[in-house]
């Protein structure tokens, strides 16, 4: 029986099939040799590496645990959680597309779309023919999304949209936007604006010291018309664009292990050469310590998001449950990025090894898809029954 | 057309061989199992060929249960099925091996059969051609270019000779092909490539099922790792002394000038 080509203290490979390893292991196989040669030059640049898209998609990447007949590899939650870790192993930048673009653009699409705009859009996306974003915060609505300005006003067989988002991922190159506005009742709804409608822009925001690879933008909306054909007819208030959220975030939570292993086995690799005192500093106490940590927190987590992986799949999970998941491993990588970074010394701060990277993207993983603190809150409601952040 | 890709699984290169304590064999619990890097070019061309000329793509594998693992990594590539002979608990020198395989190649009456120039683990590079003898059909190894013509009868190769010079060989099918590096870039293998994988049937036969056994011809008398490296010798100082002092030591002591 194969194993997982990852850390794998605990002999997870034992809890998995023989195609849920061999997914892992050719997604590692990707990353080692189409993402990791280029991302240092796309991370100084700023630049998302779209060159990527037509061979994630070509190798199913996108969209991975959809069905078959609207594009996907079928793969079940597991399999698609090892996807997601290799990925952002890479990079949280690339990992991000792919969330993006199967958990908060596909998903939508087929939870809440018409027959029409599941054919017409699903496989397009799967194949990275078309390229999608998810519009849901805006400038004065972060962690509480349900305040949203953006407002949808029908008008004969149009609706029309005003306001603004920020904070998109895929914003400007995106060629169709999921955004979530209000309508006249007040009741929040999901809708589909094209790239180059009347009213429609997506300038890209600059300057980020945090996810370079990846595009992120603003989306503005000025009496923007879309055809009522556009609108996710299934979309009936904010839960829905929460339930997007609850797949991405169930992403984040493998993802984050990956960009805490590619932190922690640079830390030992580092620790085991670097000679100081006359000895490999991996000899030190304080920084045997920092190895353990990591490596223990990161068997946890693997441990938490495999079993989430397998409620998932059984259809028992709630969205306490993946707020847990993202929560925790996101802080476990963000912990171990900073960790990794001390142990490298000088060397951490340099792009020559991947930590500082990993360190500037998971600040975004960590503010992104429900921030830490939200997702603390979410799950002491559980706990207590009473609703702290209102 | 039926195609064979003769495909064996190896320790990847990057693993540290360790010895068994009596120095029987190898130490296999660390080892890292993977296609031998030829034999994947093998699969992707068969894989092109399919693709050109329609029919299927049959994985033969000689080897233990492990083999598995590398057959359905060429299965989720795109290949058809798969048919593994055991080795457990048989005595097969690289004669035997070519034997076992010729046998297989013969019964599944293939027309044209790809393999890796040689293996990674042992680096013999014999077993293309001892097959294409006991086959009974013609042989070119190591190619780096295929091409078939268009009534599938014939295919020619390239080939690398010494100083840099090529060999355009044309071939009859069926033929056996040893594949050398820069023939293609094989392909990763897709996500639901993966997933029809499992579904894809290897078929498992025995070597004593196909040949008698014989005498070995080549019996392995012992096992020994290579030395370890010596440290290496620094010289420092003025230019001039030490470009005397390494001409010196690469002259009387690595004798390379
Ligand atoms: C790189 C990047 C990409 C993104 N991509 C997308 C995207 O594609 N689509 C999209 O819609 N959004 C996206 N976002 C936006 C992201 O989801 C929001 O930034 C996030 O929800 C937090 O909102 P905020 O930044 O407005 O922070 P705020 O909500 O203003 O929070 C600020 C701080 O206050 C804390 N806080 C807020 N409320 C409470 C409370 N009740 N109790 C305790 N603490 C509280 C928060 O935890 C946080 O620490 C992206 C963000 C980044 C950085």
């Amino acid at each position: 029986m194969s194993k997982l080509n990852c850390t794998d203290f605990y002999d997870i490979s034992a809890l998995l099939t023989e195609e849920e390893i061999m997914i892992q292991q050719a997604a590692r196989d990707f990353v080692d040799n189409e993402v990791l040669p280029i991302i240092n030059e796309h991370h100084r640049n700023a630049t998302f590496p779209k060159q990527l898209v037509p061979k994630m998609a070509g190798l199913g990447f996108l969209g991975a645990n959809f069905p078959a007949e609207y594009g996907g590899a079928g793969l079940n939650n597991v399999a698609y959680g090892l996807l997601t870790q290799e990925l952002e192993r890479g990079d949280s930048g690339i990992r991000s597309f792919c969330s993006v673009t199967g958990a908060l653009v596909m998903y939508p699409i087929w939870r809440y779309g018409s027959e029409e705009q599941k054919k017409y859009w699903l496989p397009k996306l799967a194949k990275g023919e078309k390229i999608g974003c998810f519009g849901l915060t805006e400038p004065d609505f972060g962690s509480n999304p349900g305040g949203m300005i953006t407002r949808a006003k029908k008008k004969g067989d149009k609706w029309v949209l005003n306001g603004a988002k920020m904070w998109i991922t895929n914003g400007t190159m995106a060629d169709v936007a999921v955004v979530w506005a209000k309508d006249e009742s007040g009741k929040v709804r999901g809708f589909l604006v094209e790239k180059g409608t009347k009213g429609f822009a997506a300038p890209e925001m600059k300057n980020k010291f945090s996810l370079r690879a990846s595009v992120t933008s603003e989306l503005t909306f000025n009496d923007c018309e879309i055809p009522a054909a556009n609108q996710l007819p299934g979309a009936d208030g904010l839960k829905a664009p929460l339930s997007c959220l609850t797949q991405a975030r169930y992403g984040i939570a493998w993802g984050a292990l990956g960009c805490a292993m590619a932190c922690y086995e640079a830390a030992v690799a580092y620790a085991k050469e670097r000679v100081q005192f006359d000895r490999p500093i991996g000899g030190f106490q304080l920084i045997q310590e920092k190895l353990t940590w990591m490596l223990t927190e990161i068997t946890k987590g693997q441990l938490l998001a495999l079993q989430l992986g397998r409620m998932k799949d059984k259809g028992t999970y709630t969205h306490t449950h993946v707020s847990m998941g993202k929560m925790n491993n996101v802080k476990v990588a963000r912990e171990c990025s900073h960790m990794a970074r001390e142990i490298l010394g000088a060397n951490g701060i340099t792009d020559e090894y991947p930590v500082i990277r990993h360190m500037m993207n998971i600040e975004s993983v960590y503010t992104y898809e429900g921030t830490h603190q939200m997702h603390q809150l979410i799950i002491g409601e559980h706990i207590t029954g009473i609703q702290a952040y209102r | 057309m039926k195609i064979g890709v003769l495909l064996k699984q190896v320790p990847d290169t990057e693993t540290r061989i360790k010895l068994k304590v009596d120095k029987s064999g190898l130490e296999e619990g660390d080892i890292k199992w993977v296609i031998n890097p030829f034999d994947e070019f093998a699969v992707e061309e068969a894989l092109r060929f399919k693709e050109k000329a329609g029919g299927e793509v049959v994985i033969v594998t000689l080897g233990p249960p492990r083999a598995v693992d590398s057959m359905r990594q060429a299965l989720a590539m795109g290949a058809d099925k798969g048919i593994r002979i055991d080795n457990v608990g048989a005595h097969l020198d690289l004669f035997m091996t070519a034997k076992v395989l010729a046998k297989v190649v013969e019964e599944e009456k293939f027309d044209i059969v790809f393999g890796g120039k040689q293996a990674v683990d042992d680096d013999c590079a014999a077993v293309i051609q001892y097959v294409s003898e006991f086959a009974n059909i013609p042989h070119v190894s190591p190619i780096e270019t295929f091409e078939c013509s268009s009534d599938l009868k014939k295919a020619t190769v390239q080939r690398p000779v010494a100083g840099g010079l090529k060999e355009i060989v044309e071939i009859e099918l069926p033929c056996v092909l040893g594949c050398e590096k820069g023939l293609n870039n094989p392909r990763y293998a897709s996500l639901p490539g993966i997933m029809k994988a499992k579904t894809k049937p290897i078929a498992e036969k025995k070597s004593a099922d196909l040949i008698a056994s014989g005498e070995l011809k080549v019996q392995t008398a012992g096992w020994a790792l290579p030395p370890e490296r010596a440290a290496g010798k620094k010289v420092e100082g003025e230019p001039e002394i030490v470009v005397d002092q390494l001409v010196k030591y690469l002259k009387e002591e690595a004798k390379v000038i």
